[in-house]
């Protein structure tokens, strides 16, 4: 009646980076007295992916065989319900993702179960689990609790938590069949990767990036003469993208690339947690900046509380 | 057919604003606003109607603060709008807000909700697939495409680093709808003017047989503290006017690119 459980996520018969973190912070709830973690793959992958969870400090792995290769949302919620109710964890981890996105809430919602998505923060302690997410867009940090819950389902922000490491050399694998069959309520029907674009943003040393400071199709065009000028190549916050003034190869973030530049110079983009997955790693940041507030300055080594466009003119002419 | 678009008016916070001495926000620190999500949805919802006899139905749980953004639904198309409304909703989580949605939801039988994927406050990404939870609809998080063909949906998931994901869904279902999808339109002032005709519902939880407790129930966390986060770790702020700062940026990066 106890204990951590870990949803590992795989695609394409990979695990993702994010399940070792899910487990990196299993494992520090578990020290902290949440009991034992075991971490649970579901899919046609599971068996052959269970040697890379089994990693120390993980009591044991759930394997659990579905009807289809792919994820499927509520296949994955059928059997996480079904696991619930026979070993009433006290806390179910999950990453902050898409497919996540996809199961976490309705199982949460209809077993009645604690919940808390984009996780940035948890701790064990008398009451059982605390969280920690973000509030009011970033610009605050709430803490929660669940009082009267058995079972606390949380999501946890990709990149937030360490991950975990060392193989575990008394991890036990064991094998769940569960009824899984007629509980898909969606037919896959292929993936598709994005278009190859003009430009590949994840070479670049020197990225200039632009986001919805820019509220005029028509000033682009001095970005992209501003980022020449500097050496750099332009890319965009997702706003832009989705306005069409900029291609989705240039996207930079959680749904669009993944950069690691020497330096990242941000001008006009908040910081929202999806821009940050795609360049919190970035060696260099630079963030411009008319609100002193924008999340962006938290990542940021460096920050600017200006207009964007008087420090663009600035730059372009020193840099002419 | 009828559509039902549950949608959030949220608060984005001042440039200038500092919480209480109580640690809440003050009230004269929020500006108002349609959850940009749901402008896309509420547009993909007129777009599978267009030319069709059905309903779009906009819904919010949402004080008299919301009401406003509640008509500018109606002037881009809606038919119908409801707002849902007790005190002991403020501060509600995704769970219990889709609690009072699902209450609606029956009362309405919609054969598609389509939800935002997330609202641009809370960033909870939950209430839509909790409400298909509560429902037990088919439901599709994060959507960038739908094409419909009588009860069945081609629908395009999007996936982490702009991997798309094709599936198909029957009706009734629930779908939550991402940024990009469609280009949301904008309400003439004719149809603002219009929209004051059109219905607009105000209910308590007591219309739906629902009351404070047992939304309450629903409720997946409690929010024990708001604080503000570290700024210690936080950025080297550069001075001065444009001038200066570009003369910074521009050592800076020298810098960064020789090293
Ligand atoms: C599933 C999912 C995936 C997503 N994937 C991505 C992704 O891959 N990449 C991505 O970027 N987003 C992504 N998003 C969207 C993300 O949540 C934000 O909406 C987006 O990053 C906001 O972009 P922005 O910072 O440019 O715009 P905003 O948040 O609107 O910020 C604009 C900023 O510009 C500042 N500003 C305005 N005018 C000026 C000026 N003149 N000078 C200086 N500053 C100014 C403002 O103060 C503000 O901080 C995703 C969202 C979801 C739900
Ligand atoms: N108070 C609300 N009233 C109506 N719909 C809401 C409300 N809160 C959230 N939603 C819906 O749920 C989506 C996701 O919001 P969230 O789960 O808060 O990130 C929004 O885009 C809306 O469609």
């Amino acid at each position: 009646m106890s204990g951590v459980l870990v949803v590992a996520e795989a695609r394409r018969g990979e695990l993702r980076a994010v399940s070792l973190e899910l487990i990196g912070a299993a494992r520090a709830l578990s020290e902290q007295g949440a009991g034992p973690v075991s971490v649970v793959l579901i899919g046609a992958d599971a068996e052959a992916l269970a040697p890379q969870v089994a990693l120390a400090g993980v009591q044991d792995v759930l394997v659990v065989p579905a009807p289809q290769p792919q994820f499927e949302a509520h296949v994955t919620q059928a059997a996480l319900e079904a696991l619930v109710q026979r070993r009433s964890p006290s806390v179910v981890l999950a990453g902050h993702t898409i497919d996540s996105l996809g199961f976490a809430p309705a199982l949460a919602a209809r077993a009645g179960l604690g919940f808390a998505s984009n996780v940035t923060g948890a701790s064990w302690g008398e009451q059982g689990v605390l969280a920690q997410r973000g509030a009011y867009g970033e610009k605050l940090i709430a803490e929660l609790d669940f009082p009267g819950k058995d079972t606390v389902v949380l999501l946890l922000r990709p990149g937030a938590f360490a991950p975990a490491e060392g193989v575990g050399g008394e991890t036990g694998v064991e094998r769940v069949e569960l009824d899984l069959a007629g509980s898909a309520r969606t037919e896959h029907l292929e993936l598709r990767d994005p278009p190859t674009g003009d430009v590949d943003i994840t070479k670049a040393d020197f990225l200039v990036a632009i986001g919805r400071g820019v509220d005029d199709e028509g000033q682009i065009a001095e970005l992209e003469q501003l980022a020449d000028a500097m050496g750099a190549t332009l890319c965009a916050s997702r706003p832009l993208v989705d306005a069409g003034w900029i291609s989705a190869a240039r996207q930079v973030g959680q749904s669009g690339k993944t950069v690691t530049p020497k330096v990242y110079l941000a001008l006009g983009i908040s910081g929202a947690v999806q821009h940050l997955a795609g360049m919190a790693k970035a060696q260099t940041i630079i963030a411009v900046n008319s609100d002193h507030e924008a999340p962006i300055f938290g990542v940021a080594q460096y920050g600017a509380v200006a207009d964007m466009f008087e420090v663009a003119a600035e730059l372009e002419r020193q840099f002419r | 057919m009828k559509i039902l678009v549950p949608v959030k008016v949220v608060a984005s916070l001042d440039e200038d604003f500092a919480l209480s001495d109580d640690a809440t926000v003050p009230a004269d620190a929020v500006e108002w606003q349609l959850n940009e999500w749901d402008t896309f949805s509420l547009e993909a919802a007129l777009q599978l109607n267009e030319g069709e006899d059905g309903e779009v139905v906009a819904v919010t749980v949402g004080d008299e603060q919301a009401e406003q953004q509640l008509r500018s639904c109606l002037a881009k198309g809606a038919d119908r709008a409801i707002r849902v409304w007790d005190d002991s909703l403020r501060g509600a989580d995704a769970l219990a807000i889709a609690s009072v949605l699902a209450a609606v939801a029956r009362a309405e039988q919609p054969e598609l909700i389509l939800c935002g994927v997330q609202s641009s406050d809370a960033v909870e990404s939950a209430t839509g697939v909790a409400l298909a939870g509560l429902l037990d609809l088919a439901h599709v998080a994060v959507v960038t495409g739908i094409e419909r063909a009588g009860e069945r949906l081609t629908v395009q998931r999007e996936l982490e680093g702009g991997v798309v994901e094709l599936l198909g869904v029957s009706l009734p279902c629930l779908l939550t709808v991402q940024t990009g999808i469609n280009e949301p339109r904008y309400a003439s002032l004719r149809a603002i003017k219009q929209a004051s005709a059109k219905p607009l519902d105000v209910s308590g939880l007591e219309q739906l047989g629902l009351d404070a407790a047992s939304v309450g129930a629903h409720a997946g966390s409690r929010t024990l503290r708001l604080k503000e986060p570290a700024k210690g770790a936080g950025a080297t702020m550069l001075d001065g006017g444009p001038p200066e700062i570009a003369t910074r940026i521009a050592a800076i990066v020298r810098e960064s690119m020789s090293a």
